[in-house]
């Protein structure tokens, strides 16, 4: 599997998550966005920058409830709910979000 | 809950090499993910999985050290590493990684997640446990 951005082919898992965390530019965001039929805003933005920094630091991608936990630390209390992070990421924001941002799926997600 | 259980993941082997450390802490963060009563325990050679400055670019293997860090995310907050096994190592506590978590019951303030234990304190710390996995 892949997907196409700026006319090049990068190499997917077959559940479309990257398979090259070095591919990820903006563009393979939106592009996976766009296959499921979502615009990405500034608040999606916010949260796909925020995972990028926590795998660069801890080089894992968070679980979902600790990713709540943090980013509502981070970002205040009104983000770090997880209806507001499921009305942004409603396929889950673990899982959706980590996709967009080229990470691998949660370690902890089933 | 009364279905939390308290879970011990005892690491005694050297970090890389094998796959035993890096499965113990994925496992550990996945049972932690489950807000299950996660604890681990390092001994004789496993202390080296959480020493300070770990370079493994000659060895074409991921440094996984900097996610122990996160441990503290996942409230995983107790981590008990043996004191003869640092001794006969000629290792302190100020070799090891500065694992820290947030006590949300003392607003938030920041506490030291490592202990160092006796092998006979560490002796009574896994009777109280539920489930004890070796690694």
């Amino acid at each position: 599997m892949g997907i196409e951005v700026n006319g090049k082919v990068l190499e997917t898992d077959e559940e479309g998550y990257l398979a090259n965390l070095n591919d990820w530019e903006p563009a393979v965001a939106e592009a996976m966005a766009k296959e499921d039929g979502t615009e990405l805003t500034e608040n999606h933005w916010e949260v796909i920058k925020f995972l990028r920094e926590y795998y660069e630091e801890y080089q894992i991608a968070p679980a979902v409830r600790v990713l709540t936990k943090a980013i509502g630390k981070k970002l205040g209390k009104d983000k770090g709910n997880s209806k507001y992070l499921y009305e942004l990421f409603p396929y889950g924001p673990g899982k959706q979000a980590c996709k967009y941002a080229g990470l691998p799926k949660p370690t902890g997600c089933v | 809950m009364s279905d939390t259980k308290k879970f011990m993941y005892i690491n005694r082997k050297a970090p890389y090499g094998t796959i035993y450390a890096w499965e113990s802490l994925e496992v550990v963060l996945i049972g932690a993910a489950f807000e299950q009563e996660v604890a681990m325990a390092f001994v004789d050679d496993g202390v080296y999985q959480i020493l300070k400055g770990q370079d493994t670019s000659e060895l074409g293997i991921k440094n996984f050290s900097p996610t122990y860090s996160a441990l503290g995310d996942y409230d995983v907050n107790k981590i008990y590493v043996e004191k003869e096994s640092l001794d006969a190592r000629g290792l302190t506590v100020d070799d090891l990684l500065d694992l820290k978590y947030e006590d949300e019951d003392d607003d938030w303030a920041e506490k030291d997640s490592i202990q160092v234990v006796t092998s006979q304190e560490l002796a009574e710390i896994l009777e109280q446990q539920d489930v004890v996995f070796s690694f």
